[in-house]
């Protein structure tokens, strides 16, 4: 269970454009283990999805820029040439993309998309890989697979094209899966069918996987470890329990105050942070939070760094104020007024 | 399928008709035409002129002038002023020429624009890129009168390479046909690889932003496979498009510079003299022609269409 798949250390992620550098990811350290499911979650912009792309060489073009590393079986994601890149992508690492309606060839048959995954990686016929393919429709629950597999992504539901992505991204049993935002295109019945699967297919292989989303439902639903980013950088990282239950840093506080609850008195609107995320081409000095945050002191202009702050090592903020304060503020801050009592 | 060929076949016939009214017509209101005149030739005396006009019905009303000239043409009989000759016949036997200049010319531009389109494309933004993009631009800007009498002057005269015009038939000695059509399949196939190739690079670059092209990279192939498989075959349908259209045209008698300038017998150096001389029956049988062939590739498009992209259904 404990065995660390991949390594990600020190992250950097900038775009050069016209209006300058932006500054996608900063530092970002973290780890994921076989059989393990770590949510990254965080508001739009907040580099998210930028880094479990860099994780799959996505971001790859001429005006992207990277430092840090990311081992995957010793191998660096990050610096990995072209070739040994596309050897390892989809193998090895596979990803489940947002939109299964853009995201699936328009012009191929599912099966032929299917196969052609198999076939990049393994040296079979395209009727073995057919066969596969097919098995694999079945496993993620596509009724009449053997049919199906010959119709194209238009002939399918939602919910059905983002079950072949699945059997698709687990069709080689990667050890590690990242699910980028895999529910937000569809519609809230299907979600949960959706995670289920995912969990399930993954633990069959022992894959380790990384959920990217903004919902905090599903987070609390599926993930063994949580990180939460803000402005391109990790501002807290814990388990489920110690996010949900003990939040240390004031934007996961903020983030948990937004969502709606049907176990408390609804207040006449949602709760919501004020201010906006800043911007990533001159990122202020000190923790990115500051501008928007309540407690901000002058320490603040310093950039906090991501360490424990508790007795418990696993749990990791990146905030100045004493977890005692913390707790007291979080305690009284009527908007976001997150107790461990009422949060069942 | 039945329904979507009915129903082509429908809008042909109206689209011939329509044609063949409007070219008609344009010569009832041109001041100064006179077929009788130029029948009768230069030096013809009022009376003669009268004659003429008698035997050729110009004196008729104009609808059963149209009529007469329908039937003719539709029982092979239409002659022209000009020549005395069998518009029927100088058509289908200056066909061969036509297809064997706009058939080879038509292979060449399509596969020199897919390459050309895919390099820069591919290159986006570099000095290749660049380089492809602004000789496709001068393409483009050549005329082709200009460009076939230049390559005509540079690699006939200048250079004797190739041969001074004229056509041999592809029967009589492929090598010969192919050596004395090379200079004119250029002249042709310039234009359109340069328009051609900046439209697919353009749609090559909208669908490399593709969602399912990112997940084509996810899956490990390799960059060759992302581009040919998902990259390329999404961004044909725009050339296709143009390919039927230009190629319909063409095959209509559009070539018509080219022929003339390389005197070459086909259907468009016919049209061109025709319309020299203001010589109503080829020009109406020209007309209908391109027209028919305009609906058939048409029509051939969307077929096309439908296999590039199965959300396309075919459908009258």
């Amino acid at each position: 269970m404990n065995e660390q798949l991949l390594e990600v250390e020190d992250l950097e992620v900038s775009f050069a454009t016209e209006d300058g550098l932006v500054r996608a990811v900063s530092g970002v350290s973290f780890t994921v283990s076989r059989g393990e499911a770590v949510a990254i979650v965080g508001e739009s912009g907040s580099g998210k999805s930028v880094t479990v792309m860099t994780l799959m060489g996505l971001t790859r073009s001429p005006n992207s820029r990277f430092a840090g590393t990311a081992l995957l079986h010793g191998e660096d994601l990050i610096s990995a040439p072209e070739d040994k890149l596309e050897a390892i992508r989809g193998k090895e690492i596979a990803m489940i993309f947002q939109d299964p309606i853009s995201a699936l060839s328009p012009v191929q048959r599912v099966g032929a998309q299917i196969v052609e995954q198999i076939r990049a990686h393994e040296k079979i016929s395209k009727a073995a890989a057919l066969e596969r393919a097919i098995e694999l429709m079945g496993r993620v629950g596509i009724p009449n697979a053997q049919e199906r597999a010959r119709a194209y992504p238009h002939e399918f539901s939602g919910g059905m094209r983002q079950r072949v992505m699945i059997a698709m991204a687990l069709s080689l049993s990667p050890s590690v899966l990242i699910a980028d935002e895999p529910t937000t295109a569809l519609d809230v019945t299907i979600q949960a069918q959706i995670l289920d699967e995912i969990r399930q297919l993954s633990a069959e292989s022992n894959a380790g996987v990384i959920f990217v989303t903004h919902d905090l439902g599903v987070v609390a639903d599926i993930a063994d470890r949580v990180l939460v980013m803000y402005a391109g950088r990790l501002v807290e990282q814990g388990t489920v329990d110690d996010i949900f239950y003990d939040p240390q840093h004031p934007y996961t506080w903020g983030l948990l105050g937004s969502v709606t609850r049907v176990d408390r008195d609804q207040p006449r609107r949602l709760p919501a942070i004020p201010g906006q995320p800043p911007s990533l081409v001159q990122a202020p000095p000190g923790c990115p939070f500051q501008p928007r945050c309540p407690h901000a002191f002058d320490r603040c202009r310093e950039l906090p760094p991501l360490a424990p702050q508790l007795p418990d090592a696993g749990h990791l903020d990146r905030c100045w104020l004493k977890p005692s304060d913390k707790r007291a503020l979080r305690e009284t801050d009527g908007r976001i007024g997150l107790t461990e009592g009422a949060a069942s | 399928m039945t329904r979507f060929i009915a129903r082509r076949a429908a809008s042909a016939i109206l689209l011939l008709f329509a044609t063949s009214v409007v070219v008609f017509g344009i010569f009832e209101v041109i001041p100064s035409y006179n077929p009788a005149r130029a029948i009768a030739g230069r030096n013809a005396t009022p009376t003669t002129v009268q004659q003429v006009s008698e035997k050729f019905g110009f004196d008729k009303p104009i609808y059963v002038q149209y009529g007469n000239t329908m039937k003719l043409i539709f029982t092979g009989q239409i002659i022209d002023y000009q020549d005395n000759l069998n518009v029927v016949d100088q058509f289908s036997q200056r066909f061969t020429v036509t297809l064997s200049l706009v058939v080879p010319a038509a292979i060449l531009w399509m596969v020199s624009a897919i390459a050309l389109g895919s390099i820069s494309a591919l290159r986006a933004g570099k000095l290749m890129d660049r380089g492809v993009m602004v000789a496709a631009i001068t393409g483009v800007s050549i005329p082709v009168f200009l460009l076939a009498a230049v390559l005509l002057y540079l690699f006939a005269f200048r250079l004797p390479w190739f041969p001074n015009t004229g056509y041999v038939h592809f029967g009589d000695n492929p090598a010969q046909w192919a050596y004395h059509l090379i200079l004119p399949w250029i002249a042709i196939a310039v234009l359109s690889i340069g328009f051609y190739s900046r439209v697919l690079r353009s749609s090559a670059l909208d669908a490399v932003s593709q969602d399912y092209v990112r997940t084509a990279r996810a899956k490990g192939l390799t960059q060759r496979q992302v581009f040919v498989r998902h990259v390329l075959r999404n961004s044909l349908m725009p050339i296709v498009t143009l390919f039927g259209l230009d190629f319909a045209t063409l095959l209509g008698g559009a070539a018509l510079v080219t022929e003339t300038v390389f005197n070459l017998p086909g259907i468009g150096q016919y049209e061109a003299n025709a319309i020299g001389n203001l010589d109503v029956p080829p020009i109406m049988v020209g007309a209908m022609f391109t027209a028919f062939f305009v609906v058939l590739f048409s029509a051939l498009s969307d077929v096309v269409y439908a296999l590039l992209d199965p959300r396309i259904r075919i459908t009258g």
